[in-house]
């Protein structure tokens, strides 16, 4: 009661250096950081709310600041400028070992001198828990990462997966307000990291921790988090849940950064979008602008229409293509088509035999989303120009790559 | 893979540097040391027992042993309480001018050792620079003649030669921990006085125990200190050793002596890396 009191106290002190008011439930608040290192600038004027509870990924590229932002949260950097607060307390001048955050490391950082069991039971020693509870603690730790028979192994002894789990236990016996991951997942191999994102997105509604999880895997993002807040270049590209920023990417990055899409260059002119031959009604202004059609958003027509290409003030867009080329991948395969102009477009359709030759395609006008152009920084390998480059190689020439790697 | 004539070229040198640079003068000494000489200094070669009987027994021996290494345990701890703070502070805290320390500590090796022990007899005579300051500031009215000529002052001289090679391993050790082991201990509560001992100490002990051995054994087997300044006092094993191997012309007692030392050094060698490897963990 006292503390909570105490806290209150802090509170109402704090609320004059507030710069923005923190939502209801939000737990960590993000206020204006930025990061430098020497000249070099890392991050830029990120605000972010964080609720109770919440399994938020940190998405982005490597040097996109990802890191540095987490580790500006566990107090291993110190920003530049900006502030976080956690519970209504200042968190960013704390030393790391006085805050309520935990976190799983990259490359785990167990103590190599101590057994899985020392190495759970660090935390609760440091902070002198009686031996008993320390004990049973430890114990219910490793059960919950299915870790108990390994309690008197070294970290050396054990594998990289299982490694990974006592980093877990490690951080989660604390009980922290906040657990901070760092790509904990990316040192595994593909089977099971699949079988690991599922595992820690059960452990985390179990425990309600608030989980902030940082990696470049966007898929692994899509598959755990509640909220991705996607990076680039030190500034915030997007922060929504998975569903939204994949069916509602608000810039062209976004787009091609969360899945795959073709990205179509349209002029605008009174209510109708155009590119190239094809139409569709749409509200946005007049002018140019960038729409994002996610490949499998186009399937194949199913009975074919008299008419070739375009149908005016229609729901659907039809349009006839040329089969170029075809990427089999299982259950669904990529096809990579020419329409009637020279435009060409990625299409994902369940896998099935196609005849070669020109076939009939279609989209619903609803699922072109007009997307921001991201201005490409320049320390961006692609120059600013290739957005604005030939309207006929504009479908998707990363998603063809990331589809091949 | 290689050729025959080319393992010839390679392994031949090394394995008869080996042979007659190690292997034959160690046969020899031992073969020496169960020799004996005669009273007109000839060496008799008869095989006994009675160099190691007269090591046992004549108490000189063995108490020049004790204080042979009561002296290298001096030196070792001072070397330790030295190279391990300044390994430290190198490792952890010297930011961009690591590189630069650490050259600072190495370049007195190449200092050649007699210039270093005179250096230290030059400071502690009775006229040298240290009573001379003393009497000066008006500490002392007299010189004082404890500084030079005492075990003190081999301690000292030794100290001062050995710490780089005490602090070399201390110094690897802390650069092979891990940066992110200290983070992570901060990040579960500790603080940093917490951390140092629970986590940076534990894993620095393999190079605690190297640096301790190399300055045990190292003074442990001096003479020139102890030669230059020790004076009767500071009297170590290895001054018996040349003695004998010199003026006195007792080659096999030498000998017998000699043998004890280099199994007394090769079984510390190995309990040091028994123990090195206990708490190791790479």
């Amino acid at each position: 009661m006292q503390a909570a009191k105490k806290k209150m106290a802090t509170n109402t002190e704090s609320a004059t250096t507030q710069t923005s008011p923190s939502t209801p439930n939000s737990l960590v608040s993000i206020r204006s950081v930025a990061k430098k290192f020497g000249k070099n600038v890392v991050l830029r004027d990120i605000s972010l709310e964080i609720a109770e509870g919440e399994f938020l990924t940190i998405l982005g590229e490597s040097g996109s600041g990802k890191t540095t932002l987490l580790r500006i949260l566990a107090g291993f950097e110190h920003a530049t400028s900006g502030e976080v607060w956690m519970s209504n307390e200042r968190l960013d001048t704390q030393p790391p070992y006085r805050r309520r955050v935990n976190t799983v490391f990259q490359s785990y950082a167990l103590f190599p001198h101590m057994t899985v069991e020392q190495n759970v039971g660090y935390g609760l020693s440091i902070a002198k828990r009686p031996a008993a509870e320390i004990e049973q603690r430890v114990s219910e730790a490793l059960a919950k990462v299915k870790m108990s028979a390994y309690a008197k192994s070294k970290p050396s002894k054990i594998s990289g997966g299982q490694q990974q789990r006592i980093a877990l236990a490690r951080a989660l016996v604390n009980r922290p307000q906040v657990l901070l991951l760092d790509e904990p997942l990316s040192a595994l191999d593909a089977n099971l990291r699949r079988e690991m994102q599922v595992e820690l997105k059960a452990l985390q509604r179990e425990v309600g921790i608030t989980f902030i999880f940082v990696t470049h895997d966007q898929e692994e993002a899509m598959v755990m988090s509640d909220r991705i807040a996607l990076l680039r270049s030190g500034e915030l590209e997007q922060v929504a849940s998975p569903r939204e920023i994949y069916s509602r990417p608000a810039t062209s990055y976004t787009a091609q950064f969360i899945g795959h899409t073709n990205l179509l260059h349209v002029d605008v002119l009174n209510g109708t979008a155009m590119c190239d031959r094809l139409t569709w009604p749409t509200t946005i202004a007049d002018g140019e602008a960038l729409f994002s059609l996610r490949p499998e958003s186009i399937r194949v027509a199913r009975i074919a229409p008299p008419a070739i290409g375009q149908q005016k003030a229609a729901p659907s867009v039809r349009f006839r293509a040329t089969l170029r080329d075809q990427v089999f991948h299982g259950a669904t395969e990529l096809l990579r088509v020419e329409c009637a102009g020279g435009l060409f477009l990625t299409i994902r359709t369940a896998s099935r035999d196609l005849p070669k030759g020109p076939l009939e395609f279609e989209f619903d006008a609803a699922d072109a989303v007009p997307v921001r152009s991201t201005r490409l920084g320049s320390n961006f390998m692609g120059s600013t120009t290739e957005e604005s480059s030939t309207k006929e190689s504009n479908a998707s020439k990363d998603s063809d790559k990331k589809e091949s790697a | 893979m290689f050729s025959r004539a080319y393992r010839t070229v390679v392994t031949v040198p090394p394995v008869l540097w080996v042979a007659i640079f190690l292997l034959v003068p160690y046969a020899l000494m031992f073969c020496y040391s169960f020799w004996s000489v005669n009273d007109s200094g000839a060496i008799v070669h008869s095989w006994n027992l009675a160099n190691y009987h007269e090591l046992l027994t004549k108490p000189v021996y063995w108490q020049t042993l004790l204080r042979s290494m009561w002296i290298a345990a001096r030196v070792m701890f001072f070397s330790m309480l030295l190279g391990f703070p300044l390994a430290y502070f190198l490792s952890f805290h010297a930011g961009a001018r690591k590189d630069l320390y650490y050259q600072l500590v190495i370049i007195p090796l190449w200092v050649s050792y007699l210039v270093r022990a005179y250096a230290w007899k030059t400071i502690l005579g009775t006229d040298g620079v240290l009573n001379t300051l003393l009497q000066y500031v008006h500490v002392t009215k007299h010189p004082l003649d404890f500084l030079l000529y005492s075990p003190f002052a081999v301690v000292l001289t030794l100290t001062h030669i050995y710490t780089p090679f005490a602090f070399l391993p201390i110094y690897a050790s802390l650069e092979h921990i891990p940066r992110n082991l200290i983070e992570a201990s901060h990040d579960l509560g500790a603080t940093p006085a917490q951390t140092f001992w629970r986590v940076i100490l534990p894993l620095s002990i393999p190079g605690l125990l190297a640096g301790a051995t190399f300055a045990f054994v190292l003074s442990l087997g001096d003479f020139l200190a102890p030669l230059l300044l020790g004076g009767p006092s500071g009297i170590m094993i290895s001054n018996i050793v040349v003695s004998l191997f010199g003026a006195a012309y007792n080659w096999p007692l030498g000998a017998a002596i000699s043998l004890c030392m280099l199994a007394l050094v090769l079984a510390l060698i190995f309990c040091s890396e028994r123990l090195e490897k206990k708490w190791s963990f790479q």
